[in-house]
């Protein structure tokens, strides 16, 4: 890439917007993903039994059963939230400053 | 009672991944080897076919970068879904319940990681390797050495880990011997890698990855049919055979919270570092796909935790006690309840009680092809590391003819195939649990970091790079070494030296202040230049601007 080129889209607004919003969006998910996870051991490292309790009095199935599973369909739900939005909002963004790089 | 105890331990030391311990040899199963074959002469058809698609060093890494999104999230799901994954969380939840799901969320929690912080990076960066980009604005020679040793390494260990499973499980299941099983595998694997490279990998991946989540899904099915597909009652009938309710809660796999932060790192970065599934991101045509990739990716491999965990559950109802699969001669010795063949056959016991001899052979089958998929995935990777990390970028210089170098990767790929069938036999008796638990903890201390770094960091220098990288390496090594996974049950020691079985919470520290500070305190000229080259780098890196793209066929 040449430098004129590089100096071109770095100072484009929309190249500054879609670093600022994507960076923003996706270590946002990063730590909601972390929270869920190292809440989890954590919870299960200083106090098993909350997970333990059973779901509801006389109950086989325990809290830790709906928890487990809604933390692994927490991990595909993210996933699919950040693949939506970046094949959309941000490709869009994405082409229209491949354009102008090409074009102008 | 002490022997089990030892199996319980063993399992949960990575033995998701790692198949270990003694097995005995089964009589011949006919309808397991007859579904081998039928998937054996599949692949190999693919791979005729692949071959012939396979024309230059391009296509033979990355298909010629022309996979669907959708295709390569069930390749990945192929690649990470491995047998020893499969028996082994399984044979954790049969044995320990509850434990075993919060060992296979571990293993999840890694792919939005990825996602979120380097799929598309990777994809925008990379051609062939994750070298490709670590190096991208720094020097070739250390760098690509440095990532080329690191993914060596990491193949290796989970090849060894996966080459003794695969011999006692088809010992198990299909009552070959050991040897034959492992050079079996081996020579299979190098066909596919050699003649079809990354295409007919990735169709071997996708097939197998079908077979085993329709497997794992008609095993789940028949087990909640029991129960009127009510959870309530399986787990109630699970209690009461096993006469406990610990298995319903968590227990002794995730005790302390420096143990639990260091397995969640060793997973979640050592995932983002494995180069087999960082290989994977150039096979689709560009970030778009490479996002997608992930996402079904994802889904795939939840999917087939939460049907393992059923399948757990299933076989304490219908295999623990039944009297069908007890191991009299061993019951009689320690008593308790032991399956032929250990638990890790709970799946396969499982499999045979819901569906008969038919499903048996066709579970056992699935075992096996999962098996080759995964060490093909490992050895193109290996292969890739050689030829385009160290032929072509350190030896040649970069200027390598695309011939040559696909060469000099099919002779790495039969070089690897035969070190891997004999370290393979070498390990047979040996306590191999760590292997696995190492080859994340390399991934995770030196790939990831030097990686990450490369596409975030502005700073970063050669220097802090390999002096940093370096240390996470040796870091990750020796601790484990010194920890209780091979000092203590490997060399027979008393007591470890350094008391966590997971040392990533400290070798991915001491990766990441090795880097920053050894790349802050680098004031030549040339880090001058590296800094400088960030932006460039940066914006390929955010717009794809200058990537690779797919070829036509």
């Amino acid at each position: 890439m040449k430098q004129e080129m590089v100096d071109r889209i770095k100072n484009d607004p929309d190249f500054i917007h879609l670093v600022k919003t994507r960076s923003k969006f996706a270590w946002t998910l990063t730590i909601v993903m972390l929270v869920i996870y190292f809440g989890f051991v954590l919870t299960i490292a200083f106090d098993p039994s909350i997970l333990g309790t059973p779901l509801s009095a006389g109950s086989v199935t325990t809290v830790g059963i709906p928890v487990g599973v809604g933390v692994i369909l927490s991990a595909f739900i993210l996933t699919g939230i950040y693949t939506r939005r970046a094949n959309g909002e941000f490709d869009e963004l994405t082409a229209k400053i491949k354009s102008k790089a090409k074009g102008e | 009672m002490k022997a089990l105890l030892l199996a319980l331990f063993s399992v949960a030391a990575f033995a998701g991944e790692a198949l270990s311990g003694a097995v005995e040899k089964q009589p011949l199963n006919m309808s397991a080897i007859i579904m081998f074959l039928i998937f054996v002469g599949a692949t190999l058809g693919i791979t005729y076919w692949a071959a012939k698609r396979t024309k230059t060093a391009k296509d033979f890494y990355t298909a010629g970068g022309g996979i669907t999104g959708f295709q390569n999230g069930m390749a990945i799901a192929g690649d990470y879904m491995s047998a020893a994954s499969f028996l082994g969380i399984s044979a954790l939840v049969y044995g320990k319940g509850y434990d075993g799901l919060i060992y296979s969320i571990g293993f999840l929690v890694g792919w939005p990681i990825i996602l979120f912080m380097v799929a598309e990076q990777l994809r925008n960066l990379g051609k062939y390797t994750f070298a490709d980009v670590a190096s991208y604005r720094l020097q070739q020679t250390p760098i690509r050495t440095l990532a080329a040793f690191g993914s060596i390494v990491t193949v290796i260990l989970y090849l060894i880990a996966q080459m003794v499973g695969a011999g006692k499980l088809i010992q198990l299941l299909f009552g070959l011997d050991y040897e034959i099983a492992v050079i079996l595998v081996g020579v299979l694997m190098i066909l596919y890698v050699t003649f079809g490279g990354m295409l007919a990998t990735t169709w071997v991946q996708i097939i197998k990855a079908f077979l085993l989540l329709s497997g794992a899904t008609f095993m789940a099915i028949a087990v909640m049919a029991h129960y009127n597909f009510n959870f309530e009652t399986l787990f109630a009938t699970a209690v009461q055979i096993k006469e406990t309710a610990s298995i319903m809660a968590p227990g002794k796999l995730v005790s302390d919270p420096i143990s639990a932060i260091s397995l969640g790192i060793a997973l979640m970065f050592g995932t983002a570092g494995l180069p087999h599934i960082l290989m994977r991101f150039f096979t689709v045509s560009d970030a778009k796909e490479a996002r997608k990739s992930v996402f079904y990716a994802t889904g795939f491999i939840g999917y087939f935790y939460i049907l393992t965990f059923i399948i757990g559950f299933g076989a304490i109802v219908m295999v623990f006690q039944n009297p069908q699969y007890l191991d009299l001669a061993k019951q009689a010795v320690d008593g308790g309840y032991p399956i032929l063949g250990g638990d890790n056959m709970a799946a396969i016991h499982l499999s045979h009680a819901v569906g008969g001899d038919f499903f048996l052979g066709f579970i056992s089958a699935v075992a096996f092809a999962t098996i080759l998929a995964v060490v093909s995935g490992l050895t193109l990777a290996g292969a890739s590391a050689i030829s385009h990390d160290l032929y072509a970028s350190v030896i040649r210089k970069g200027k390598a003819d695309g011939m040559m170098e696909m060469k000099v990767s099919k002779v790495a790929t039969v070089v690897l195939g035969i070190i891997a069938i004999y370290l393979g036999i070498a390990f047979e008796e040996q306590n191999i649990a760590f292997m696995v638990g190492l080859a994340f903890a390399i991934a995770a201390s030196a790939n990831f970091p030097i990686l990450f770094l490369s596409m975030y960091w502005s700073k970063l220098t050669t220097r802090g790079a390999l002096l940093g990288g370096s240390l996470g390496l040796l870091t990750a090594a020796v601790l484990v070494v010194l920890g209780p996974t091979v000092w203590v049950d490997v060399l027979k020691n008393a007591e470890a030296i350094f008391p966590y079985k997971y040392p990533a919470l400290f070798s991915v520290s001491a990766a990441f202040i090795g880097i920053w500070f050894f790349s802050i305190t680098d004031k030549s000229e040339n880090s001058k230049k590296e800094i400088e080259a960030f932006e460039a780098q940066n914006i390929r890196s955010q717009t794809g601007i200058g990537a690779e793209g797919a070829v036509e066929h």
